[in-house]
């Protein structure tokens, strides 16, 4: 026990779980967009591998991880549209169509890095973030080896709260945004654009999600492997649910999952008897026993239902 | 369970052919050619002639007995599977636990399969009722917390999904790992396996309990009181409510055949393929059936073909993988193609609306039934 102690309050362990939530917490904020508009994000998985794809090609050909960041973002926004598609055009059953739009982005990605690649089990390499420590905050003791020597795109995922605070709940578009997810045919009745609005919050999902699969491909490591994000996008999707819907419960529950991710790790090198698997399923028991406990869950109104304009 | 007992009254005119029937066929049909269509461009832009590439997938799919039966055996957890989603659907709920309940049924499969002593024959039967026990009472909680406390059965089943994997992992590596290097449970007992069916071949009896599974799902859903019941929840809660039926009876007692289903797959492919439970022993069975059941338009029958079709494109795959170089996921491709044309298919509604013109012509006849997902 006072191992695990150990390992939970050092410097490196900390440093992992901010490493390790930073994906989940861009996509977590993505998904936040498309939620609180009334479309589920299952979609999640799909718009993250896009995003883990596109930033490897676009960083190996150009040689810049940045301009492999923009056409993730792109890509990632671009493939999300068809997601918004099926859901708010076609007003598919969402699960359904976030299934299609998963397996879908499992093939598109393999087969265009097959394109790309050929068949070879040689390991390609694309230019990957450096780690940029923040001047003097890294130098501080403790604090700074753990929150300020990381990526810069880790940064901008930590950021990104207090601006998706802003937007949701301090405009006007989000009070838009939010009431298309709360009760669409009031939104209607009063001007509001439901299914432009529905587009919009799935778009900024697949934009967010792609950067946090770019940091898989061309963050931690430099490379791209089928089936790269492994559910990331559905651990993102459970910590919006984690966070009742709202960033800062998002927010946390993200940085818990990254937690658990980095905690099993260590366990797992330090031969600690505690079988991963139950930390591994943890949050999720965690998850359910909280909505449960809470009662009836707050998610927003009209999530899930498409909206059928006639 | 109150209503008529007979809610599809037998049509005695045999040869009249029903549109909405056929409908049934031709939306998922189009969606199959449309995904291929699409499928060989992609094909062609990776500088492989599209008919050499799936000319490969069918004869990896279907050119011998070998591959027949291998297509064959590996749609049966699809079928079970499939059959799992189509009949929550059809009262109204989304089980996309199916992943979870499959593994669940595996895990008391197996530890049927290997602790009991039972006869021949008995034992094998218990090992399968074992199964649809363990996806059953998987599927009772998110059954339970959607009839009675009013909770979105999308996101608790997700929630089980995970937890259900991770506890038959950990399960698989404590109390029933084989003693050994690998995390692998032992092996079920001669007396606990599906038999084979052709000698020499993969496939088992399981596709046997598959078909009288999806024979059983149509019955219960036209000609029996309770299936009744399940259609008029799936169609309208409310109204069924004030037609006196017990919504949150129908929708656990619903939820739990269901699980009990998705529990047979997980059975059937440990007693009948594989004989001991590994980590991660489904490739997403449980997600891929939601594809199937779709590609069903939510009838049991319809769900064996969607079935036959994904396990056909997967197995089929591997051949075309050695024989032209083109990836194995190249089939998620055309998968993926083939839900998102349904969906697209479903509800630009071409097939219905040919039908109602049909109809008007014919002038009268029963309301089209909306039964497909999207």
């Amino acid at each position: 026990m006072l191992d695990l102690l150990g390992v939970v309050l050092s410097v490196d362990f900390v440093f992992a779980s901010v490493r390790l939530a930073s994906p989940l917490l861009l996509a977590a904020m993505g998904g936040l967009f498309s939620e609180r508009a009334g479309v589920l994000s299952l979609g999640l998985e799909g718009m993250m591998l896009t995003g883990t794809l596109a930033a490897f090609l676009g960083s190996y050909y150009t040689g810049s991880p940045w301009v492999g960041l923009a056409i993730a973002m792109v890509c990632g926004g671009l493939m999300s549209l068809l997601y918004a598609l099926a859901c708010v055009t076609f007003r598919a059953n969402q699960v359904v169509a976030a299934v299609g739009f998963n397996i879908l982005a499992l093939g598109a990605t393999g087969l265009a890095f097959r394109r790309a690649f050929g068949i070879t089990d040689k390991l390609h390499k694309a230019a990957s973030f450096q780690p940029t420590p923040i001047p003097y905050l890294a130098d501080l003791p403790v604090v700074g080896p753990m929150f300020f020597r990381h990526l810069p795109l880790v940064y901008v995922a930590f950021l990104l709260l207090p601006v998706v605070l802003f937007v949701l709940y301090r405009t006007t578009w989000g009070l838009k945004l939010r009431s298309v997810g709360e009760n669409p045919l009031a939104a209607d009745t009063l001007g509001v654009k439901v299914q432009a609005m529905r587009y919009a919050g799935i778009v900024i999902c697949g934009v967010l999600a792609a950067a946090g699969g770019s940091l898989l491909s061309i963050g931690f490591i430099s490379t791209f492997m089928e089936e790269m994000t492994a559910g990331r996008g559905f651990i993102a999707f459970a910590a919006i649910i984690f966070g009742k819907w709202t960033p800062v419960g998002a927010f946390l529950a993200a940085l818990l999952f990254g937690a658990a991710d980095a905690l099993q790790l260590r366990v797992q090198a330090l031969g600690i008897n505690i079988p991963y698997q139950i930390m591994l399923l943890f949050p999720y028991l965690l998850t359910l026993c909280a909505l449960v406990l809470v009662g009836k869950s707050q998610s927003p109104a009209a999530l899930g239902q498409p909206y059928d304009k006639t | 369970m109150p209503g008529p007992r007979r809610p599809d009254a037998p049509r005695l005119k045999l040869p009249a052919i029903h549109w909405e029937n056929l409908a049934n066929v031709l939306t998922p049909m189009a969606a199959i050619i449309a995904s291929l269509a699409v499928g060989s461009l992609v094909i062609a832009m990776l500088k492989v002639n599209p008919v050499v590439a799936y000319g490969h997938l069918f004869r990896g799919a279907a050119g011998n007995l070998g591959q027949v039966t291998m297509t064959i055996t590996n749609s049966i957890p699809l079928i079970f599977a499939g059959l799992a989603v189509t009949l929550a659907f059809r009262a109204g709920t989304f089980n996309i636990g199916g992943e979870g309940q499959l593994y669940m049924g595996a895990l008391l499969a197996v530890w049927a399969g290997t602790a009991l002593r039972l006869p021949l024959g008995v034992h094998v039967l218990a090992a399968l009722a074992c199964g649809a026990a363990g996806g059953a009472a998987w599927a009772l909680v998110p059954g339970y917390l959607k009839a009675r406390r009013g909770f979105n059965e999308v996101i608790i089943t997700i929630l089980m999904n995970y937890i259900a994997v991770w506890f038959v992992s950990y399960m698989v590596h404590s109390l029933l790992r084989e003693p050994g290097w690998s995390p692998q449970t032992r092996q079920v007992l001669a007396t606990a396996r599906l038999p084979q069916l052709i000698s020499g071949t993969s496939l088992h009896a399981g596709i046997l309990l598959a078909i009288a599974a999806a024979v059983a799902v149509h019955f219960l859903l036209t000609r029996t009181g309770l299936g009744f019941a399940i259609r008029m929840v799936g169609s309208n809660r409310e109204a069924a409510r004030w037609a006196g039926i017990d919504v949150a009876k129908v929708t656990i007692i619903t939820m739990c055949l269901s699980g009990a289903l998705a529990g047979l797959a997980g059975a059937s492919e440990i007693l009948g393929v594989r004989f001991r439970l590994l980590d991660g022993f489904s490739p997403g069975y449980g997600f891929d059936a939601i594809a199937v059941a779709l590609l069903g338009r939510t009838t049991a029958v319809g769900t064996i073909f969607g079935a036959l079709f994904f396990g056909a494109l997967r197995t089929g795959a591997n051949v075309m993988q050695s024989a032209t170089g083109l990836p194995v996921v190249a089939v998620y491709l055309i998968q993926g193609l083939v839900v998102l044309f349904m969906i697209a298919g479903t509800s630009m509604d071409v097939v219905r609306k040919l039908l109602a013109k049909r109809k008007e012509v014919a002038a009268g006849a029963g309301p089209v039934r909306g039964g497909a997902v999207g």
